[in-house]
């Protein structure tokens, strides 16, 4: 890859000021280079007015916002936005242009070398999953809302931009495709290394793919951490309802079998014979779901690689676990 | 032409507007109007009599949607000049003679497709729940078309007739070409003679006819239209 | 018209062939300056409603106004000005297209969904580029049906323009009404209506060619 790190994004008391409302107030936060940040909250809460700003599409009032340390603002903003990629809901492909000619808009602005631009585009097609053979020469209304939103990736990934702005790209395909594209959106990301900043009203999504998640409300920024720590020490009632009652469940989500405090005290002929064998790997949500079905109070963990016996995790631990916070 | 021969025109149009003799006789002024709008409404409520009826029955039934949208389509490819054309033979064998029934025939396949395909998409846009509706409360079929469709699709119905009647009153101005009578005489005879006033006074008057029955048919929809649904959009 | 006269005399037609060509070409000529020079001033005009909004009405009160007026008394008005010219014809025959056209420049543009200029505008096209190259583009289906349109009625305004000396295929039709000769009149009526629907229908060809992309399967 051209560009395999992504940016680092700050947000520098930025302040955005309508004729009665203040839509943004005094947001400062810093995203690592590399890092998936989601920035959620009610509807009217600024997220989709914070992200606008990082391409100018809404210009802020007062603050900087700055890109590997270099505020937006200096910039010109044409050049600017042909260095971010940008996904919307509506993803907002070009209908008169073929889906190849859709994924190399930016490498046309840019000048590159047509034989560039056609195998660039090739090439991304085939990492979002729609094979360039079949898709490549046809029409946006010929593509299902999923196949339009794989594309979408694919037209805001195509200049390698170290920064990817993504507007709840997912909110309108169904929950089976959302999911898929979820893994897949986590996959490219870890194989391009884009930092980006993601916009969603969905806690659930914002868990699954943060690395960092900004919680906002009434334009102010609330909470800013990585999911885990969200889900075991909300800052306020506000993210705690927010995040909803089950977080305990959710943060188990996020915990792995392998992590947990393992009881290695006792020998794995000993452990309950129906008990269901966990890899290190599995979440202790799924742990704790297994065990119920099986009606077991302990389960034996293994290496996920060489099968090892590591220890028993009990019903006990996971209850602990899910006590221990808040 | 000179800028002198620009003023003498207004000066000899309203010249020729206040001469009393263009106000006597068979040539009059008020005459020539009447005559004009005379065979207009005539040709409007014969195209009427003829397109609404297959307009709201198409609308109502969903049938012949292609013919129907088309009909809008030829009916522009055909100039006026040509319907006038094809209608003088055809007057001619039926032994109607010039003037007023040759331009008539013209003037009647003019007026259909706009209030025909303007019946139709009014009808066809009600709104298919409010059908439903009324079928369900025990509507017979006229019953729906005369007591909700028609209502419903009256802001279209009406915006097609607006279309049709000034086409017409543009159109019947060349009547005077077939020796038939209205305001055209004026512009025909104006063109003949060299007269310029008299071509320019006619061309004035038809004018004003033509945006004054535009004017008065978007007062009258106004009015008409049930203030449950204002904001009539023109299909055409 | 006369009796015993037929309706048509073939071979009055085999015999002006040169005739009717030249009608054909001339009707071409009048048409062709007429629906170019509408779209250039309707395109311009386009532009500024769709920068300054508020022109909007004043300019689709003109133009309906003059859309309005009847053809014959249009150019009779024209007369005492530019007299029995190509120019007095092309007056008032590029009057008539420009409501038509400026409402479908405008709508067509007005028309392309929001998505797409916000995804085109945060990719980086500027707005000419984006103007050019998306909007555009997007608004052609709606502007070559407006463009159908005015050929279509201008082709059938040519005829009348006959009366101050032009007209085309109406030229044929006015000396067939006042020589009383069918055969006349109805070639130019069946040449004026055949050449529109010719028109017509490379129109919609161009439009095909021109956006591929509203025939594909949804």
């Amino acid at each position: 890859m051209p560009n395999a790190r992504g940016a680092t994004v700050e947000f520098r008391d930025v302040t955005k000021q309508y004729a009665d409302q203040v839509a943004v107030d005094g947001l400062s936060f810093t995203v690592p280079a590399g890092k998936i940040c989601i920035l959620v909250g009610p509807s009217g809460s600024g997220k989709t007015t914070s992200l606008k700003m990082v391409n100018r599409l809404i210009e802020p009032t007062s603050g900087a916002i700055l890109i590997d340390g270099t505020d937006v603002l200096q910039e010109d903003p044409v050049q600017l936005r042909r260095r971010i990629g940008y996904v919307i809901q509506q993803v907002g492909l070009f209908p008169h242009q073929t889906i190849e000619e859709n994924v190399g808009t930016v490498p046309r602005l840019l000048g590159w070398p047509k034989d560039r631009i056609r195998s660039r585009s090739i090439e991304l097609l085939a990492l979002v999953g729609l094979d360039p053979k079949r898709y490549a020469a046809r029409y946006p209304a010929q593509l299902s809302g999923g196949e339009r939103q794989r594309a979408g990736v694919a037209r805001a990934l195509a200049a390698d931009p170290p920064v990817m702005l993504m507007d709840e790209p997912f909110g309108a395909v169904d929950p089976i495709v959302r999911d898929r594209l979820q893994a897949e959106l986590l996959r490219i990301q870890r194989d391009q290394g884009t930092t980006v900043l993601f916009v969603t009203h969905d806690i659930d999504e914002a868990i699954r793919l943060g690395d960092r998640i900004a919680i906002m409300k009434d334009g102010k920024l609330v909470q800013y951490a990585p999911p885990g720590e969200l889900l075991a020490h909300p800052a306020n009632e506000f993210v705690a309802q927010f995040v909803g009652s089950d977080r305990g469940l959710k943060r188990l989500g996020l915990l792995t079998a392998g992590g947990a405090d393992l009881d290695s005290g006792i020998e794995r002929a000993g452990v309950d014979p129906r008990a269901p064998e966990l890899k290190a790997s599995t979440t202790l949500r799924d742990a704790l779901a297994l065990m119920l079905e099986r009606g077991v109070q302990q389960a034996p963990v293994v290496d996920d690689n060489d099968g090892r016996y590591l220890g028993v995790l009990t019903l006990a631990k996971i209850s602990k676990m899910l006590g221990s916070q808040a | 032409m000179d800028p002198g021969g620009r003023v003498n025109i207004f000066v000899d149009t309203f010249a020729w507007f206040t001469d009393p003799a263009h106000y006597t006789g068979s040539n009059a002024v008020q005459v020539r109007v009447f005559e004009h709008l005379e065979l207009s409404a005539l040709a409007v409520l014969i195209a009427a009599a003829i397109a609404l009826p297959i307009g709201l029955y198409l609308g109502h039934t969903g049938r012949l949607a292609f013919i129907a949208l088309n009909v809008a389509n030829v009916g522009r490819a055909l100039p006026s000049l040509a319907l006038l054309a094809f209608a003088l033979p055809i007057a001619f064998s039926l032994g109607l003679g010039l003037g007023f029934w040759p331009t008539l025939i013209s003037l009647i396949p003019l007026a259909l497709p706009p209030i025909m395909t303007n019946a139709y998409v009014g009808i066809r846009g009600v709104d298919r729940d409010v059908i439903e509706a009324a079928r369900g409360m025990g509507l017979s079929e006229p019953g729906i078309l005369r007591t909700v469709e028609a209502p419903l699709a009256l802001p279209l119905i009406l915006s097609g007739l607006r279309t049709a009647s000034v086409n017409v009153v543009a159109t019947a101005t060349l009547g005077a070409l077939v020796a038939g009578g209205g305001l055209g005489r004026y512009i025909v005879d104006g063109l003949a003679l060299q007269e310029y006033d008299r071509l320019f006074a006619g061309a004035l008057l038809v004018a004003t006819l033509a945006i004054l029955v535009e004017v008065a048919f978007g007062r009258f929809e106004a009015r008409a239209v049930s203030p449950g649904l204002r904001s009539p959009a023109d299909a055409l | 018209m006369t009796e015993g006269e037929p309706l048509i005399r073939w071979d009055w037609i085999g015999s002006h062939l040169d005739e009717i060509g030249f009608r054909l070409l001339q009707h071409v000529e009048l048409t062709a300056i007429a629906v170019t020079v509408g779209f250039i001033i309707a395109f311009v005009l386009s532009l500024l409603i769709l920068r300054i909004p508020r022109i909007e009405g004043p300019v689709t009160w003109v133009t309906g106004t003059l859309y309005t007026i009847p053809s014959l008394a249009l150019f009779a008005l024209l007369i005492p000005y530019t007299g029995l010219t190509l120019l007095s014809a092309e007056i008032g025959l590029v009057s008539y297209t420009l409501l038509i056209l400026i409402r479908n420049i405008v709508r067509g543009i007005r028309d392309v969904p929001a998505d797409v200029i916000e995804a085109a505008t945060g990719m980086g096209y500027d707005n000419s580029d984006r103007f050019w190259r998306v909007e555009v583009p997007l608004a052609t289906a709606v502007i070559i049906a407006g463009v159908r349109v005015a050929t279509i009625s201008t082709i059938g305004l040519v005829t009348v323009t006959a009366l101050i000396g032009q007209g085309g295929f109406g030229f044929l039709i006015l000396i067939g009404i006042q020589r009383f000769f069918s055969t006349e009149l109805i070639v130019g009526a069946v040449c004026s209506v055949s050449l529109a629907i010719f028109a017509d229908a490379m129109l919609v060809l161009l439009q095909r060619r021109l956006t591929p992309w509203t025939r594909v399967a949804g």
